[in-house]
């Protein structure tokens, strides 16, 4: 009998709960909120899905009505792509460690 | 591009996106983490475009919405000042909630377009998984439109309970449970809006009863959320990358929900269920006698810590209301330069989200490797001269050691008492959040500065 793919997915799901679990609690608790900011960055990564439906309209009718909840999801994600990556960065630059010399 | 390389590259990007979050561990490799995960999305949407293969009008459309996106969000990056994070966090989850309702919308009404069936006939298993992906995203959403509210002080922070909520909140959810299968068997679109819009009302009513300064565990159980929608929308796309993101990210927001709950001593349902704010004040009130209390001004506490050859800065969310930070920081910087040994002592859920004095001490230019954690640093106030308590209280409250009555007992506190003296930040001697008095205030070595916490600070720095 063959295996539903979606096992595989559910796998891979289960697994990196797992991985997830375990590097996180490796993170240091100063940086947490970069943390929150970053994972809230990655997790727009549902853009995949918003561009797939952006692109789902016939030739000649850009926007139909599925569409058009994909455009909105593009800019909902890419607000937090481009926001959570650069807020992220900015808290990084402030970390600093004491200067050698005092 | 074909199914399979593209499939490849979804795991390498989501394979980055374990890097970036690895990369936390220590402040050093942190910048090179954040490099990771805009690898990894760069490589998640063009993976996306060049699979999709559609370089037609809607192309252009596409990067056009992009850029707007982009650019709203690299102006909010840039402009927010680092007391706001936590609405900042509160309000982008909402984004990605919405975001993954929206795909779930997409995808019921066009599942051509993801290979998922027809409409009227959309597979059972990516039906369930987009009902899934749509309910926690619209909890997600209107959840963190609360919590942004909260947090912006639009919206009061005192919890909001009625009776009966509790039952409320289950039928809902029972409902959602109801409906979901409806769903399947009808495949009705009818049902498919009434879930989400139960699913947003239910978000709505699970964030109403938390108190203002259960916010961090709010904010981190949304962050948690916003991944579990993402995974459900990333078994309905068969997408590798997204799964693996949803997963990251519904792990580490429990993890930071468990670790803030820890702090407070209180269990996550204790904190969900909500009203703790408002109902112990009556505690505060019974042991409001008059006490002694020694109060001092910024020349005696100059002078106290003038002759000091060790303190240490207790911060609280105080700290960041008065945006006191940059004060302390040059405060500690004339200290040091007396030769005095200066440390920062952060308890686990000082701030309004998890990490928050961290963020905000870094801005002040504060080196992190003068910053400890509790555990790191609590044996120490026993051998420090002085304790410097900015913005804090609760805590600070040495009955959480010693009386079981409290509401707060048992929850680790830092043992400030324990240090020779004790200055103390405040504007007033009113109890903190958990409504109790601190008998911190009334301690024999402790000195209260009346004052507004910047300008205090700012004074103790013009006397040292």
């Amino acid at each position: 009998m063959e295996i539903d793919p979606f096992i595989f997915r559910l796998s891979i799901f289960i697994l990196s709960i797992f991985v997830g679990y375990y590097v996180v609690w490796s993170v240091t608790p100063s940086l947490h909120t970069p943390l929150m900011s970053v994972t809230n960055a990655i997790s727009s990564v549902i853009i995949v899905g918003a561009i797939i439906a952006a692109l789902s309209g016939s030739d000649g009718v850009v926007f139909s009505s599925s569409s058009i909840y994909g455009f909105l999801a593009i800019i909902l994600a890419a607000v937090n792509i481009f926001g959570g990556f650069l807020v992220t960065q900015r808290m990084l630059a402030m970390y600093k460690k004491k200067k050698k010399d005092k | 591009m074909s199914a399979n390389l593209s499939a490849i590259l979804y795991l390498v990007s989501g394979v980055l996106f374990i890097l970036a979050l690895r990369g936390l561990s220590s402040p050093e490799t942190s910048r090179q983490g954040n490099l990771f995960g805009i690898i990894g999305m760069l490589i998640a949407v063009t993976v996306t475009f060049l699979s999709v293969g559609n370089f037609s009008s809607g192309f252009i459309y596409v990067l056009i919405f992009l850029v707007i996106g982009g650019s709203i969000g690299a102006f909010i990056a840039y402009r927010i000042p680092m007391t706001a994070m936590p609405e900042l966090v509160a309000g982008f989850h909402s984004l990605v909630g919405l975001a993954a309702v929206f795909v779930a919308i997409s995808a019921f009404i066009n599942p051509a377009a993801f290979n998922l069936g027809t409409p009227g006939n959309i597979k059972l298993a990516s039906l369930i998984e987009m009902a899934i992906g749509a309910a926690v995203g619209a909890i997600t959403f209107s959840g963190s439109v609360i919590a942004f509210l909260k947090l912006q002080g639009i919206m009061s922070g005192a919890p909001i309970t009625f009776k009966g909520q509790h039952l409320l909140n289950a039928l809902l959810l029972i409902l959602i449970v109801i409906l979901t299968i409806y769903l399947c068997s009808t495949q009705s679109s009818n049902l498919f809006w009434i879930l989400i819009a139960v699913s947003f009302l239910i978000g709505f009513l699970i964030i109403i009863p938390i108190g203002g300064a259960d916010m961090p565990v709010v904010i981190s159980m949304l962050n948690s959320y916003s991944g579990w929608a993402a995974a459900g929308i990333g078994f309905t796309l068969e997408n590798t990358a997204l799964i693996i993101t949803g997963a990251l990210v519904g792990s580490s927001g429990a993890i930071l929900s468990y670790i803030m709950c820890k702090g407070m001593n209180r269990s996550f349902f204790n904190v969900i269920l909500g009203g703790f704010g408002a109902t112990d004040q009556t505690t505060g009130g019974q042991s409001k006698e008059q006490r002694p209390v020694k109060s001092g001004n910024a020349d005696d506490a100059a002078f106290l810590m003038k002759n000091a050859s060790s303190v240490i800065i207790v911060p609280g969310y105080g700290m960041a209301v008065a945006q006191a930070q940059h004060a302390l920081r040059e405060m500690v910087d004339t200290l040091k330069k007396n030769d005095i040994k200066v440390s920062y002592a952060i308890h686990p859920v000082a701030g309004r989200m998890p990490g928050h004095m961290n963020v905000l001490l870094a801005e002040a230019n504060v080196p992190y490797d003068e910053v400890f954690e509790l555990e790191e640093i609590n044996n120490d106030f026993a051998n420090a001269d002085v304790a410097f308590v900015i913005g804090a209280n609760d805590v600070t409250n040495p009955v959480a050691k010693t009386d079981p009555q409290s509401p707060i007992y048992g929850m680790p506190v830092l043992d400030v008492e324990k240090c020779k003296s004790v200055l103390f930040v405040k504007r007033s001697l009113s109890p903190g959040y958990a409504g109790i008095d601190n008998d911190l205030f009334y301690k024999e070595n402790t000195l209260m500065l009346f004052a507004d916490a910047k300008k205090m600070t700012e004074d103790i720095t013009k006397n040292l």
